[in-house]
């Protein structure tokens, strides 16, 4: 669910804009990376504190 | 100049739709993958929560086969949609609660509502489906039940066995060459293997292992359970994410106790404490334990009691002689109760799900 999220939400945004999405979902730390590689966008940081991740974005071309 | 065919292939990150979108890739067709979240998929998740498995790979397997093949991915949503499959299925379950012939057939439904809209323009769909392959859904009468119920008619491509089924619209307008695609057939696993091997794929997900929590006999007694218990099929996604976590046992008609196994479940259904009352062990090491059903009969008060006890029973104080459990209501307000763990021989076998 948190891939279909980003994804949705990336698809609203324009090339170069930053996206922070917090999750708890530990397979995150694989998937959205997966996703933004497959899809052309970039992730900046991966930021872990207690049992929430918290991934920053940068939109690539759509 | 001739433009460039596209097709779209149904990636559920299994063994066969990676063959089937590369055996067309290679034929110059420009091909983006779907996958369709159905609240129901198997791949990672419970390898994402509890902590035994934490050196396991957890990967979206639909992912990860779309990164290998150099192909863009989209998953839909169709949680709210797929009800209806699941609940009314025009050609009945499989073995357990796997509608799997009416689940491709709307899939298949979605994709081609999805490939022909303007802005993507798609000319075909691909699915890994090999003849014989599945009992329910692959079958030689089925595929054609498929292509026909689903709208995708001559438009739907099945490379791996195209040889053994009718020429599609792709094969005869000269798209893709037929001579270049296969014919398997049967659950023999071989043949794919030796086609991965020939496409230089050296990893690939368990080729024989099912995708979905609906082939599984215990989950799919959990799923009964719940609809019988709310005297309704209704469901929302917590409900299902929840029964692929913790035990559940009902001890009494009218609710159930989920309690977590180990600290991987634990933070998970610690999650949940908002949306259920939930119980905890405050003087030993323990589970949490959510319980879900009607905890307003006369009989409350003796049923959280029990649920404290089956809490205490599963905890590092079920030897002790009593056990401090910590009852959260949803608003957020607690209360202690000390209590004796139930002893292991009154939690009777007939209370699990």
């Amino acid at each position: 669910m948190p891939v279909i999220k980003t994804q949705d939400k990336i698809k609203t945004l324009l090339p170069g804009a930053l996206l922070k999405v917090y999750c708890t979902d530990p397979g995150v730390e694989a998937d959205i990376p997966a996703w933004c590689r497959i899809n052309g966008h970039k992730v900046l940081h991966i930021e872990k504190q207690a049992l929430e991740i918290c991934l920053t974005i940068e939109v690539g071309n759509q | 100049m001739t433009n460039q065919r596209k097709a779209v292939s149904l990636i559920s990150g299994g063994l066969d739709s990676m063959l089937a979108t590369r055996a067309i890739q290679d034929q110059g067709i420009h091909v983006e993958g779907i996958n369709f979240y159905t609240g129901f998929c198997v791949e990672g998740h419970t390898h994402a929560i509890r902590r035994k498995d934490k050196d396991k790979q957890k990967r979206n397997n639909a992912l990860w086969v779309a990164e290998q093949l150099g192909i863009k991915l989209h998953i839909i949503d169709v949680i709210e949609e797929y009800k209806d499959v699941l609940i009314n299925p025009k050609h009945g379950y499989g073995q357990n609660l796997n509608p799997c012939l009416d689940c491709k057939i709307f899939m298949v439904n979605k994709a081609q509502a999805w490939a022909w809209m303007e802005e993507n323009k798609f000319d075909f769909i691909i699915t890994g489906e090999v003849i014989g392959q599945r009992p329910k859904s692959q079958r030689k009468a089925t595929m054609p039940i498929i292509a026909r119920e689903s709208g995708a008619d001559e438009r739907l491509l099945r490379p791996l066995c195209a040889k053994n089924l009718p020429p599609t619209l792709p094969e005869l307008e000269g798209w893709v060459d037929r001579e270049k695609l296969y014919g398997f057939s049967g659950r023999n696993r071989k043949p794919q293997m030796e086609l991965a091997a020939k496409f230089g794929f050296t990893e690939y997900s368990q080729p024989a292992g099912g995708c979905c929590f609906l082939t599984d006999q215990n989950y799919s007694d959990k799923l009964s359970d719940l609809w019988r218990a709310r005297g309704s099929q209704n469901y929302d996604l917590d409900d299902i994410m929840l029964l692929k976590v913790g035990r559940h046992l009902r001890p009494k008609p009218h609710f159930k106790i989920i309690v977590s196994r180990e600290e991987g479940e634990n933070n998970y259904l610690s999650g949940y404490k908002n949306e259920y009352t939930s119980l905890t062990t405050v003087s030993h090491n323990g589970p949490i334990a959510l319980l879900d059903g009607d905890l307003t009969t006369d009989s409350a008060q003796q049923d959280i009691e029990l649920a404290a006890r089956i809490v205490a029973r599963f905890s590092q104080g079920r030897d002790a002689a009593e056990v401090r459990v910590q009852v959260r209501q949803k608003d957020g307000s607690a209360t202690e109760m000390t209590v004796p763990p139930l002893p292991s021989e009154s939690i009777t076998p007939a209370w699990y799900i």
